[in-house]
């Protein structure tokens, strides 16, 4: 017979913090059940054998050296990224531009690329676009910044709507720029002299971008960790009433922060056009600015957890691109692997936090 | 921090041990392996008919194969070259205008492999020895279908539906490019050769697929007297225009006979499955590949699809036959000097194109000889861009 007891069949309470292995032993128990959901996908949708397409999506992503250097410029140009918008996040300015700051950050490189390729020397030209693409990148991100200080505008419409402005920019100078007329596209900017090509390291095209996000990672957790600004950074965060009260000008914070935002998202720009594309497009920046909000969230803004979650995104991504190759199977086919390996990510995430409870059995209650 | 050297220990550990499984690049048997590298995938109608042709000729000629789709126009188009020449192909083609650059970058890179690019420009003027431009000569097709359109316009007017003088065709163009102007021109010039008082209005939609746009650019030339619709973009937009309002339709890049039954006479299309045997045969005898290689309607790489009968006008599959020869032997030539004039004049032998790909766009190419211009022949890619008398530019788009 059934009695009701008046308490729900379960209730989800608060954990008490986990020992840190804790939570990666939840963590890494939602990875193999995300696998064992996306094998019984796979079985059922295409008829393909599940752990073939695993060792697929390892060999896209490792299966030659060329890969794994890909894999690893990818995962720096994200991390990048992802880096860029930390401080703006643990400030909780909801910076959802960098799309836009790093579209920023590409048109003034590929512009110095186009105007001043071969007519001042190398080393010059190299020099200004690293400061012109900062630059760009920074005064995209100072404008919303501005306008939330001084007159507390939303900064998540704003920066959002920064990013379309950027992308009809880019658009446009796409056109003024395209080579031959009518083609739409500008192609590889100054292809025959390399001017203003960020150099190579030992003759390895993947290096230069890998190492200088390495160092822009060790930069990033120092300075939110270690530094004044990023105590600060921290305080504003957690509360602007008490930031004012122990004397911190908040107003000064927002934009010295989002100033360091964008002109990192503008180095991000600077690799992808510098660095590796060596032209503009409305989509060089792929929505990996995007991207990196989750990589910052799931890295709960710790810039070297940060480096373990650009790292999965990437593996996902190129895993799934050659599952698309292997396979015949539609490009979509991998994402909807990801998709399900991501959602478990996410939520467990909510598992580590908090605990769910379910309602003793009658039986022991009336025991 | 424990957390922190925790990660970053599985993270080396990864990388080490799929470091050390690493393939290093196969040096190549001189076997023929292909890699394609598409735009988008089969749910474009451009690409599909680059996957088609990649497929059949590859199992004509028995050689392996590596289809990579979805690979955008910038540096991701030379790490997929890269890595198909990892993968130890010895051909690698790529089917977008935007994927040319890219593609001299890995051809400089790995000169062993043999580098093939359709409708590109560059491969005249680049001097790699291992980088192909091609594309094929689809204005014959369209002068084909102009012919189909032509013969309908003239039994419209002969059962007195309208008048000689109102006679006029609509065009839907993707953008204002040579590679649409060659083909509206052609179009054109065809239906002139049968219906001497043809005009035509031109809309562009500013992208290869549109259907909306498509759609609506159809709906316009309806509206401003069109009596027959032809289109050049990939939706279906404007042969759904066409059938809803009862208007016949030359379509293009495979048949719509499907959803078109009542206005669909024929179409045309560019056949790639001679161009990848030719590569194919070339690498596998150690032949040099033509730095541009144009087909042609006796290539068998521009076709069109059966006529259909409901809709098209009687005879019209024995003239297409009998203009088909013509074109083959060399009796006619589709821009024949003598049936267009550009305002007013008819173009002389010291006509140049910009045929050299440059930033300003100078002419640079005489291409006027033996009283026909010469498209296609100086490169591959189309390059004929003058706007000829009878055909009125609604709007641009570039």
């Amino acid at each position: 017979m059934h009695k009701k007891t008046g308490v729900p069949l379960f209730h989800i309470s608060k954990r008490k913090a986990l020992p840190w292995y804790g939570g990666w032993a939840i963590r890494g128990g939602a990875i193999v059940l995300a696998m064992v959901v996306c094998a019984i996908v796979t079985t059922l949708l295409t008829g393909e054998n599940p752990l073939a397409v695993y060792a697929t999506m390892l060999e896209g992503a490792f299966g030659t050296q060329r890969r794994i250097w890909i894999l690893l410029q990818n995962i720096a140009i994200l991390l990048c990224i992802s880096l860029a918008v930390t401080p703006a996040f643990k400030m909780r300015f909801w910076n959802i531009g960098a799309e836009g700051q790093v579209l920023m950050g590409c048109l003034a490189n590929a512009a110095c690329l186009i105007l001043l390729g071969d007519k001042i020397p190398n080393w010059l030209l190299i020099l200004i676009t690293v400061i012109a693409s900062c630059a760009a990148g920074a005064i995209w991100a100072a404008i919303p910044a501005f306008f939330k200080a001084k007159w507390n505008t939303n900064e998540t419409l704003f920066t959002l709507m920064m990013n379309y402005v950027a992308t009809q920019l880019v658009a446009f100078f796409v056109i003024v720029w395209e080579v031959p007329k009518g083609a739409g596209q500008i192609g590889i900017i100054n292809q025959k002299t390399e001017a203003g090509w960020l150099p190579q390291i030992g003759g390895n095209k993947y290096l230069l971008s890998i190492l200088v996000v390495a160092l822009v990672t060790v930069f990033m957790y120092f300075y939110l960790s270690r530094s004044k600004h990023g105590y600060e950074i921290a305080v504003v965060g957690e509360s602007e009433r008490t930031a004012r009260y122990v004397g911190i000008k908040v107003k000064k914070v927002i934009i010295r922060t989002m100033v360091l935002s964008g002109a990192i998202c503008g180095l991000a720009g600077l690799l992808l056009v510098g660095g590796i594309n060596h032209t503009i497009t409305t989509t060089v920046a792929g929505g990996l600015g995007f991207t990196a909000v989750m990589v910052s969230w799931l890295a709960k803004f710790n810039p070297l957890t940060m480096v373990f979650t650009s790292f999965l995104l990437v593996f996902l991504d190129r895993g799934a691109n050659q599952i698309s190759t292997d396979f015949g199977l539609n490009h979509s086919f991998g994402d909807i692997l990801a998709g399900i390996i991501l959602f478990f990510i996410i939520g467990c995430e909510f598992f580590i936090q908090y605990k769910l409870s379910f309602r003793k059995t009658v039986k022991k209650e009336e025991g | 921090m424990k957390k922190l050297i925790s990660i970053a220990l599985v993270l080396v550990l990864c990388l080490a041990v799929f470091a050390g499984c690493a393939k290093t690049p196969d040096s190549g048997d001189g076997k023929v392996k292909v890699g394609f590298i598409f735009l988008h995938d089969e749910n474009s109608t451009y690409d599909l008919n680059f996957l088609n042709a990649a497929k059949a000729a590859c199992d004509n000629k028995k050689v392996e194969y590596i289809l990579k789709t979805n690979v955008p126009e910038g540096q991701e188009c030379y790490q997929a070259a890269a890595d198909l020449v990892d993968e130890g192909c010895t051909i690698v083609f790529a089917d977008s205008f935007g994927h040319e650059d890219f593609l001299i970058q890995a051809a400089k890179e790995f000169p062993k492999v043999q580098f093939c690019h359709a409708t590109g420009t560059k491969a005249h003027t680049e001097n790699l020895a291992n980088f192909h431009n091609a594309f094929a000569s689809i204005y014959e097709g369209r002068y084909l279908a102009g012919v189909a359109a032509g013969l309908k316009l003239n039994e419209m007017i002969d059962a007195g539906k309208f008048a000689a003088e109102d006679a006029k065709m609509g065009y839907v163009g993707a953008f204002t490019y040579a590679e649409v102007i060659s083909g509206y021109t052609a179009f054109y010039l065809g239906a002139k050769s049968v219906c001497p008082t043809v005009t035509m209005d031109v809309t562009f939609t500013g992208a290869w697929y549109d259907e909306t746009a498509e759609k609506e650019g159809a709906q316009k030339l309806i509206k401003n007297g069109c009596k027959l619709i032809s289109q050049h973009a990939d939706s279906m937009g404007a042969p759904t225009a066409c059938e809803l309002a009862g208007v016949p339709n030359i379509s293009y890049n495979g048949a719509t006979i499907a959803a078109c039954p009542n206005t669909f006479i024929v179409s045309s299309r560019i056949d790639w499955t001679p161009y990848f045997e030719y590569i194919i045969d070339c690498v596998a005898s150690d032949k040099a590949i033509d730095a541009d290689w144009s087909g042609t309607i006796s290539t068998g790489s521009v076709v069109l699809t059966d006529i259909n009968e409901k809709a098209a006008a009687a005879g019209t599959a024995e003239k297409i036959a009998q203009v088909k020869a013509d074109l083959e032997s060399g009796k006619i030539h589709v821009f024949d000097i003598s049936t267009f004039t550009v305002e007013g004049k008819a173009l002389d032998e010291n006509f140049m194109a910009d045929v050299d790909t440059d930033a300003d766009y100078t002419p640079d190419t005489k291409v006027v000889s033996d009283g026909y211009f010469h498209e296609s022949e100086y490169r591959s890619a189309p390059y004929f861009q003058l706007q000829v008398d009878g055909i009125n530019l609604l709007d641009t788009k570039f």
